[in-house]
């Protein structure tokens, strides 16, 4: 079975002057497929993702985001969505405006905008909030909120940098919930988090060290490989391994 | 005597009560882990025990020496390393750490040896500007800051948030040898896996405690026996599970006359249940083969930090 590619890196590489961020990347995400990025903190993650966000164009290598390569970032930057722990929604603006402004950015008319907010409300029982600045709302509803917004405009990929950081237990399963049932839909979802136990939610996971790709598989596949009892251990394999040799 | 001891604190931002009667006695030697998410009350708590703020009500203890009145010494027998980075930016690695040993009345000469194994992996970089550091270095640099006057107590707030796992894994083994020397070590996190590295921890959630023990106290303080079940689809697993009792009729898990909630939550690669009484593992199974989910399989599993976590804020709601 043929599956469709949303995603394809080939030999990615990019350089700040000598320093090699990212050092000859190659790898597909599938459509509806929830996708794992590791790393430690400087492996080379958010270079990557900056790349494939449109924001910034690698040194050298093909990279394909729904269809569209590096030359093209207007395009790529319509069809994905992106949400982070540190900056997602404006905290002085309520939650009805904050949907109404990320729709207009993408180009969603106010007739499409109103009647998908009532929906969206509806679905997360959210309705006597959306006129509430987000600035006064718990921060589980708030990061619930978040995810709902960045996936508004039914974008072909969403990005998630550390989506779940600091979020309660009941919150943080709630919200692997709302992953999987966005992936349902056919919606990509390109996760990193800290929490290793949060990369055995993932459809695949890939783990970089030092600006490479140093394994890529289903979770349970890469324990067996690595015989490893859980993705932790397997992740403090690999990069002790790395930084022992360096 | 006990390093900490607090009697019914609580705390009031106007009309928000971040920490509701909380009680608790820190042992002098241990290792004691706050537990809990965003929003829990943690730093609140924590900035009440460094004499930044006075409680609304309630009292608490270091060594004797009340945080209100006795604020003045207690201050010398604390390192205290807040959540958000602090220190100077824009002065160099080794400027921070003399900086901090002058406004305590000491030299970096005189207390080396205790921050010599976290600082040694630092001060190739001494020449460097805080402000440039990684945030691994930056966490062992504060760390380095806060042992400068050799503390009798260190009081860490979340200093593993944002931290890759190997950093991550690599402070709390020099927390470990902190411990040996003898200083008594408060810690809050978010990650519930890090729970099982302290001597003892309290859950906190919503200004409240939810429980205070040992790690392996508090994992086998799960009222029921717990199971994982695994299926390719999780999704679609989480949901038929939820649904299955209340299905019409469609198995014996229960009576359908009281529908009995199975409780499964997502972790990681499977899904996590509770069964009611008198069913067996092997019935889940079969009704999940009669919803359209051939193949599942469910073992029997000790529940985690996490799935405790879990039972008591629902308890608690």
């Amino acid at each position: 079975m043929e599956r469709e590619k949303v995603i394809e890196v080939k030999d990615l590489v990019k350089k700040f002057g000598s320093f090699v961020a990212n050092d000859h990347l190659t790898f597909d995400v599938y459509k509806g497929e929830i996708f794992g990025f590791l790393g430690a903190n400087g492996a080379g993650k958010t270079t990557a993702i900056r790349i494939l966000c449109g924001l910034s164009r690698p040194t050298s290598g093909k990279v394909l985001v729904a269809g569209f390569d590096a030359n093209h970032p207007e395009e790529i930057k319509k069809r994905i969505g992106y949400m982070s722990q540190r900056f997602s929604l404006y905290n002085d603006l309520t939650v009805k405006d904050n949907i109404e402004l990320y729709g207009g950015i993408y180009g969603m008319t106010m007739k499409e905008i109103r009647p998908r907010t009532e929906r969206l409300l509806a679905k997360l029982s959210f309705n006597q909030y959306g006129d509430t600045l987000i600035g006064s709302l718990p921060p589980g509803i708030k990061q619930k909120l978040a995810f709902a917004v960045a996936v508004f405009h039914d974008p072909e990929i969403v990005f998630l940098d550390e989506p779940t950081s600091g979020v309660d237990p009941i919150t943080r399963r709630q919200f692997w919930e709302m992953i999987y049932e966005t992936a349902s839909r056919g919606i990509t979802v390109f996760v990193t988090t800290h929490y290793m136990d949060e990369a055995e939610y993932c459809d695949r996971v890939t783990i970089m060290n030092e600006g490479m790709i140093v394994a890529l598989d289903t979770p349970s596949a890469l324990r067996e490989k690595y015989n490893a009892s859980s993705i932790e251990e397997l992740f403090l394999k690999i990069a002790r391994q790395k930084t022992e040799t360096a | 005597m006990a390093a900490v001891e607090a009697y019914n604190i609580t705390h009031r931002y106007g009309k928000v009560t971040a920490l509701d009667d909380v009680s608790f006695t820190v042992d002098d030697g241990e290792l004691f882990g706050f537990i809990g998410p965003d929003g829990a009350g943690k730093t609140t708590l924590f900035r009440i025990a460094v004499t930044l703020i006075i409680p609304s009500g309630g009292r608490m203890t270091l060594f004797g020496l009340n945080t209100v009145n006795n604020y003045r010494e207690l201050r010398n027998l604390i390192g205290y390393m807040p959540g958000k980075f602090s220190l100077y930016q824009d002065l160099s690695v080794e400027e921070n750490l003399n900086f901090y040993a002058t406004v305590f009345g000491t030299t970096l000469k005189e207390n080396y040896h205790l921050i010599e194994p976290i600082y040694k992996q630092i001060e190739p970089y001494k020449k460097r500007i805080a402000g440039k550091l990684s945030g691994g270095m930056k966490q062992k640099l504060a760390l380095s800051c806060a042992l400068i006057h050799k503390p009798k107590i260190l009081i860490l707030d979340e200093p593993t948030t944002g931290v890759d796992a190997v950093s991550r894994t690599e402070f709390w083994e020099m927390l470990s040898g902190l411990k040996h020397e003898g200083i008594t070590i408060v810690v809050s996190t978010p990650y519930m896996d890090e729970a099982l590295r302290c001597d003892r921890i309290a859950l906190i959630q919503s200004g409240k405690i939810l429980g205070i023990n040992t790690p392996d106290n508090i994992r086998r303080s799960y009222s029921q026996k717990l199971y994982a079940v695994r299926y390719p689809d999780k999704y679609k697993l989480l949901t038929s599970l939820r649904s299955l009792p209340l299905a019409p009729c469609p198995m014996p898990i229960a009576p359908c006359s009281e529908p009995y909630t199975l409780s499964p939550e997502p972790f990681g690669d499977s899904v996590h249940i509770t069964l009611p009484e008198g069913t067996k593992p092997e019935e889940i199974l079969k009704a999940l083969e009669t919803a359209g989910l051939p193949g599942a399989t469910i073992t029997e599993i000790v529940p985690g930090i996490e799935d405790v976590f879990l039972e008591l804020m629902k308890k608690d709601e």
